[in-house]
């Protein structure tokens, strides 16, 4: 069984919605000074799913593949840390602003190569953008089944089934391999490394491919989706705090302005 | 040439989802020709007849779509969209739309947009705005490839009103190459309001320290005759149920009234229930984010506030 885990490098989202700024004129995010960036936080449960079928079966293989620049080899590195046995990084200066096709393309050219693939895991979608396409239009590249929003992962027999999370129900779907599946939050917290499994990761072997590697060439990766502006919106409603000096006053405060806002 | 927009709409018991009436309203102001829905399911003719405001309704009635799945669903939205040649589809941001949206748009040779909330159509084609980066960021989009596709947050439009029926046309579709089946499904089951239709709100977060701290807040929706809503980290902490979850990745709800109780305000969060008519917040650390999003707030311990608050509702309520 060999599994290929897709990760993402994004912005730190956990800081204050105030230190968030936006270049405009570059249609990109500036991250605030000294903040480092991290893993999508799907992504690193995607690679949590795949460790749990390693943990099961010993002899599954996984590798951990991300499209990015350089720095996105620590992507990797987290999950190699956290067992993956292999890493692929995919960069290249035409990999630069691709649309989430492009990127696809990209990921399925890399997985087609490496060739054995039976299982392809993704986040539900990345935490800059939130679109949560990429997962399926790999599948469709590839030519697999895709089921969105797992939050259990296991392999038997040459299918796969996922217990699928929806706001108000659970589905359990069968599909047969290869295939993709992404991967939710209900899945669980990843695996924390350990010290000694983080200096291990550096010796794991990576591969670093450009596009040429893969065989594509820039043309194929031109963007279908155009993205012509990015804003921070402005928010202008102004809070009135309840004024008293128990709760109890605020309370009452609160619920007399409600009865005259004629919400109670 | 593709023409028109065509919108996926979804039935329910029976009975079309508000969000395809978000649909169809929005895509008649889109002014961009005709407005044509596709339905897709078994047993649904009857709900077709109940489309109003699409000129056509194009309906896959087979028992292969009983139940969803991405491979059947995919195979007939794309048979309907190579008969229709429409020049923009859109879809709900929802269970469907959310999986459907991004298959169709390979099988058709373009690219979608997903979560938009607001619509244009500029030198001839669309152009989508949506929320990003967890909604602290707004993303215009255009598209260089038809037909667009887009999905549509629910509640960010207004929905159709009246109109006729549409003509019902039905459309052929090969089962044949579903590969993936659905071999359970448990629904989760809510008591009293359902939480997207609720009228009132009363949202709990991680600062109720525990699933105890929801008994004051299932006593202030009672009381005002609503729903229960919970942060992501209270339905990762297994607090209360997914259904439960309101944000990003959880239910978009528009109430009149959205009572936060130690909720932080995260970007995600605040993307499922912006919308709403108005929101209180009550939270101890003055600096929290829902305050920037609040109407009226209340500095301080829900441990105490909370009590004296369903005290003093029902005090201001007796007084009529
Ligand atoms: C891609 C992505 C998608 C996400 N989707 C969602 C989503 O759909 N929905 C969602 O909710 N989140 C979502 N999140 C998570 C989100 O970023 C926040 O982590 C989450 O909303 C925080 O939940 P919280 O406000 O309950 O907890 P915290 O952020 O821990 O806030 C707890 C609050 O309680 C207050 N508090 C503590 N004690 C008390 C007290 N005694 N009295 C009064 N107040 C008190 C604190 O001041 C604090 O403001 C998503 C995150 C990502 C990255």
């Amino acid at each position: 069984m060999h599994i290929v885990v897709c990760v993402k490098q994004v912005p730190d989202w956990d800081i204050p919605p105030s230190s968030f700024k936006v270049d405009e004129g570059a249609k990109k995010v500036v991250p605030p000074a000294g903040v480092a960036p991290v893993v999508s936080q799907f992504d690193a449960i995607a690679v949590e799913a795949a460790m749990r079928i390693k943990d099961a079966d010993a002899s599954t293989k996984v590798t951990v593949m991300s499209l990015g620049p350089a720095t996105a080899r620590d992507a990797i590195k987290n999950g190699l840390a956290m067992g993956a046995d292999e890493g692929a990084l995919l960069t290249d200066d035409v990999f630069n602003n691709l649309d989430s096709l492009g990127t696809a393309n990209v990921l399925a050219a890399a997985i087609k190569k490496l060739g054995d693939v039976d299982l392809v895991l993704t986040g539900r979608q990345a935490v800059d953008w939130d679109l949560g396409v990429t997962g399926t239009y790999i599948a469709e590249i590839i030519g697999a089944p895709v089921v969105t929003f797992a939050k259990s992962v296991t392999v038997s027999g040459g299918n796969v089934t996922v217990e699928r999370v929806l706001p108000d129900a659970v589905e359990t779907v069968e599909s047969p391999l290869p295939a993709v599946v992404t991967v939710s939050n209900e899945l669980g917290e990843p695996r924390y490394p350990k010290l000694q499994q983080i200096m291990a990761a550096t010796k794991k072997p990576m591969n670093t491919w450009a596009a040429a590697d893969v065989g594509l060439d820039a043309g194929a990766l031109a963007p279908k989706l155009t993205l012509e502006a990015l804003y921070v919106p402005v928010v202008d409603t102004k809070v009135e705090l309840m004024e008293g000096d128990t709760p109890e006053e605020q309370a009452m405060a609160l619920a007399r302005r409600l009865k005259e806002a004629k919400l109670i | 040439m593709p023409n028109g927009v065509l919108i996926l709409a979804e039935a329910e018991g029976g009975e079309i989802v508000t969000v395809t009436k978000e649909l169809i309203g929005a895509a008649q102001r889109l002014g961009a020709g005709p407005v044509s829905a596709m339905l897709l399911g078994s047993g649904v003719e009857a709900a077709a007849g109940k489309i109003t405001g699409a000129e056509k309704v194009y309906v896959v009635d087979d028992p292969a779509l009983a139940q969803y799945t991405n491979d059947a669903y995919t195979q007939a939205a794309a048979a309907v969209a190579q008969k229709a040649d429409p020049a923009i589809v859109l879809m709900g941001q929802t269970n469907i739309g959310r999986d459907l949206a991004p298959a169709l748009a390979f099988k058709l040779g373009t690219a979608v947009a997903m979560d938009t909330i607001a619509l244009e159509m500029k030198d001839g084609g669309l152009h989508t705005t949506r929320p990003a980066y967890g909604g602290n960021a707004r993303a215009v989009n255009g598209f260089s490839t038809t037909p667009a596709i887009a999905t549509v947050r629910p509640k960010s439009q207004d929905p159709v009103e009246g109109g006729s029926a549409g003509a019902v046309e039905k459309v052929a579709f090969d089962a044949s190459g579903v590969r993936t089946k659905v071999t359970a499904r448990t629904a989760a089951t809510s008591e009293g309001v359902r939480l997207e239709d609720a009228d009132v709100v009363i949202a709990g977060g991680r600062g109720l320290g525990g699933p105890e701290g929801f008994a004051k807040v299932e006593e202030l929706a009672k009381l005002l005759n609503g729903a229960v809503g919970a942060s992501r980290a209270v339905a990762d902490l297994g607090w209360r149920p997914v259904s439960e979850q309101v944000g990003l990745t959880g239910k978009v709800v528009s109430p009149t009234l959205y009572v936060a109780v130690a909720i932080s305000g995260a970007s995600q969060h605040m993307a499922g229930c912006s919308g709403s008519k108005n929101i209180v917040a009550i939270n101890k650390d003055a600096d929290a984010n829902i305050f920037k999003a609040a109407r009226f707030g209340i500095v301080g311990d829900f441990a105490t506030v909370l009590p004296a608050l369903v005290e003093a509702i029902k005090k201001v309520k007796a007084e009529g």
